[in-house]
């Protein structure tokens, strides 16, 4: 669920109070983020992508509040992660879009696999 | 809701319900027939659903290769699929997708190949939104709609809902409508799905559309256990291991989720993704950023160590019952409504397996243009007046009896549980099925009786009720397919029964009642050789 807005970075856009598919986030006093219904979030993270400032975190678990703090978040070094791995914004030179590969990885899989099942069937000696 | 003159009103050719895939290709296909939209979205377009969490690959085969696909598909659908839906869908694929080029960054290989098949979920979605403003549309973020609308004849001419800000009531008369409300993940908590509650099956029952397919609900994915990361691609490379650290002999492939559930059953089950080559590891980060995000804040080496992994339900997102489509543009049973993307039954195009994320993709793209065009010529044709409009909704919104409280949090625990759990829903008994169908009418009962509200409230208790309904119809639907079939796991009755190659319909709110399609010659054929 999202857990943090860090207030000192959080510049009052309102984008992540914008794009949240189930409204967990409000503007508060001042116009910054705040979390005003904590328990309807989904835990996708599309609110720390659409951050230009890297002020929001997600935690990963999804059933109950885990109330971590801003410190917790920023020594998890994954602050802004999902943003910069995705390449938005000042990232798209350095982190381009690699999608377009799941096809062939998913074939990867698929080989090895066969690979394996060969293997095994020949040492358990059923094979010629 | 009818009564409050003061709600905003608007008026509109089409209106659209849902904002995913489907729901902003219709509204693109309406558009682009010269007719006014309006699209709303219980949350954002860009971000709600399934799609903007994902990274669908499409079906997409090259013009020669597509008979080859479509007959393989068919004989995989066990009866139920349709070729010319199949071959429809792969030619729209073909052609939709490149239109893209202005909104979505597409990327090239190492040959310079423009690679169009998949695309991630959030700049996909963040494509489609900007791709339904330039065709003109009107977009209703987080205007969830409750109900439909229709005039003295039972056509169906608009809907209500509530604005999530301020919590007013709104409506909007329109020609004709397209339900794109996606799938009903039963409250799994599925990443993406907590807006997907089934409310358009709802809606479109009580407006007279029925459904078919709803006893295929029941795909199942693994993800890293207390996360929602049901991500794939990654575990197509797992090895699986009890608690003892046994490595379970499980072999990969699209069949691997029953085997798992077995061994769920028995304990506690972990994962290991060390078969994962080194160059995969390093771009997995820019091929799914949101995959490696629970374990780089857990501080977990997801290819070196094991962590514990469970199963989660998608029910009809990747299962594929849904709204019964009754015509080549996407028509349901209901005049003047229209369905589309997972909010309708893909058996045409899928049969009794699932359709994966590249078929149901490319359905959701196909089916989303033709309800749009379909939605669109009817609008045309009709003549507007002043009508008067008629509210349908029922059950979470007006009760029968006095409004009271109602453990709606109860409720949705119990549609969790009955359409979440192994021993249930994935490996099926008559007995158990019937037991599950009890507790849900109950459940019913009480909602259609007291169940209603206020803003947020109202459409807590409106998803509700469209979680128990659409529970309801798999359940009866699974009840009375006493065989199995493709996801369909009847462990009373193993094997396919030649006589029950053929769709099943579903509707009814206070009493549900399903029916078997006369199966077609080319299906009980198929039948034979399977």
């Amino acid at each position: 669920m999202i857990e943090v807005v860090i207030d000192d970075r959080c510049g009052g856009c309102g984008d992540c109070v914008d794009v949240c598919p189930s409204d967990v986030l409000a503007r508060g006093p001042g116009g910054k983020a705040v979390i005003a219904r904590q328990a309807d979030c989904q835990t996708c993270y599309l609110c720390e992508l659409y951050c230009p400032e890297d002020a929001l975190f997600v935690w990963p678990q999804t059933d109950s509040v885990a109330d971590v703090t801003a410190q917790q978040a920023l020594a998890t070094g994954d602050v802004g992660g999902f943003r910069r791995d995705s390449g938005w914004d000042e990232h798209a030179a350095t982190h381009t879009n690699q999608h377009w590969r799941m096809g062939a990885i998913f074939e990867r899989a698929r080989l090895m696999a066969i690979d394996a099942a060969k293997t095994a069937r020949t040492e358990d000696g059923r094979t010629k | 809701m009818a009564d409050d003159f003061e709600a905003p009103h608007w008026e509109t050719d089409v209106l659209v319900i849902g904002g995913g895939l489907a729901g902003t290709w219709a509204t693109i296909a309406a558009a682009r027939e010269g007719a006014r939209v309006i699209l709303a979205d219980k949350g954002y377009c860009g971000t709600s659903g399934v799609t903007a969490t994902a990274g669908p690959g499409h079906w997409w085969v090259p013009p020669e290769h597509r008979e080859a696909a479509v007959a393989d598909r068919l004989k995989r659908s066990l009866g139920l699929g349709d070729p010319d839906w199949m071959a429809r869908i792969l030619d729209l694929t073909w052609t939709s997708l490149p239109q893209l080029s202005r909104h979505y960054a597409f990327s090239t290989d190492e040959q310079g190949r423009v690679q169009y098949r998949g695309l991630r979920g959030p700049e996909y979605m963040r494509a489609m939104r900007a791709f339904a403003l330039e065709a003109g549309a009107t977009i209703l973020d987080h205007h969830p709609v409750l109900e439909l609308l229709t005039n003295a004849d039972g056509v169906v001419t608009g809907a209500a809902g509530v604005a999530l800000r301020g919590e007013r009531p709104w409506t909007i008369r329109a020609g004709a409508v397209v339900l794109a409300t996606g799938g009903c993940a039963f409250a799994s908590r599925l990443l993406g799905s907590a807006t997907n509650t089934g409310d358009g099956l709802l809606m479109g029952v009580e407006a007279g559309a029925d459904l078919s397919g709803m006893e295929f609900s029941n795909y199942y994915t693994p993800m890293q256990a207390g996360t929602n990361m049901a991500r794939s691609m990654s575990f197509a490379f797992a090895r699986w291991f009890d608690e003892a650290d046994h490595e379970l002999d499980i072999p990969a492939g699209p069949d691997v989720s029953p085997h798992l559930a077995r061994a769920l059953l028995k304990g506690r089950l972990y994962c290991r993704l060390d078969r994962i080559p080194q160059d995969i590891r390093e771009v997995m980060p820019q091929v799914q950023p949101n995959f490696v995000r629970p374990f780089a804040r857990m501080g977990i080496d997801a290819y070196a160590e094991r962590f514990e992994v469970s199963l989660v339900s998608e029910g009809t997102v990747r299962g594929v019952g849904g709204l019964r489509i009754d015509g080549q543009l996407c028509q349901t049973a209901a005049p003047g409504l229209f369905a589309a993307g997972d909010a309708a039954s893909r058996e045409l195009v899928t049969g009794a397996i699932s359709g994966g994320g590249a078929v149901n993709s490319s359905w959701a793209l196909s089916s989303g243009q033709w309800a749009g065009q379909g939605a669109a010529a009817f609008a045309r044709g009709r003549r507007r007046a002043g009508e008067r409009l008629h509210h349908l909704g029922q059950a979470g919104l007006r009760p029968t009896g006095r409004l009271a409280g109602v453990d709606l949090p109860a409720a949705v625990q119990l549609v969790r549980e009955e359409m979440g759990a192994y021993d249930r829903n994935i490996f099926r008994t008559g007995e158990a099925l019937a037991a599950s169908g009890e507790k849900l009418d109950e459940a019913w009962r009480e909602i259609a009786a007291h169940a209603g509200g206020w803003g947020r409230g109202l459409l807590r208790a409106r998803e509700t009720a469209a979680m128990v309904a659409a529970a309801r119809w798999s359940k009866a639907s699974a009840v009375q397919r006493r065989e199995s079939r493709g996801m369909h796991r009847r462990e009373d009755a193993p094997g396919l029964d030649p006589r029950l190659a053929s769709r099943q319909r579903a509707q009814g709110l206070d009493r549900v009642v399903t029916r078997f399609e006369a199966a077609s010659p080319e299906n009980t054929s198929l039948e034979a050789v399977a």
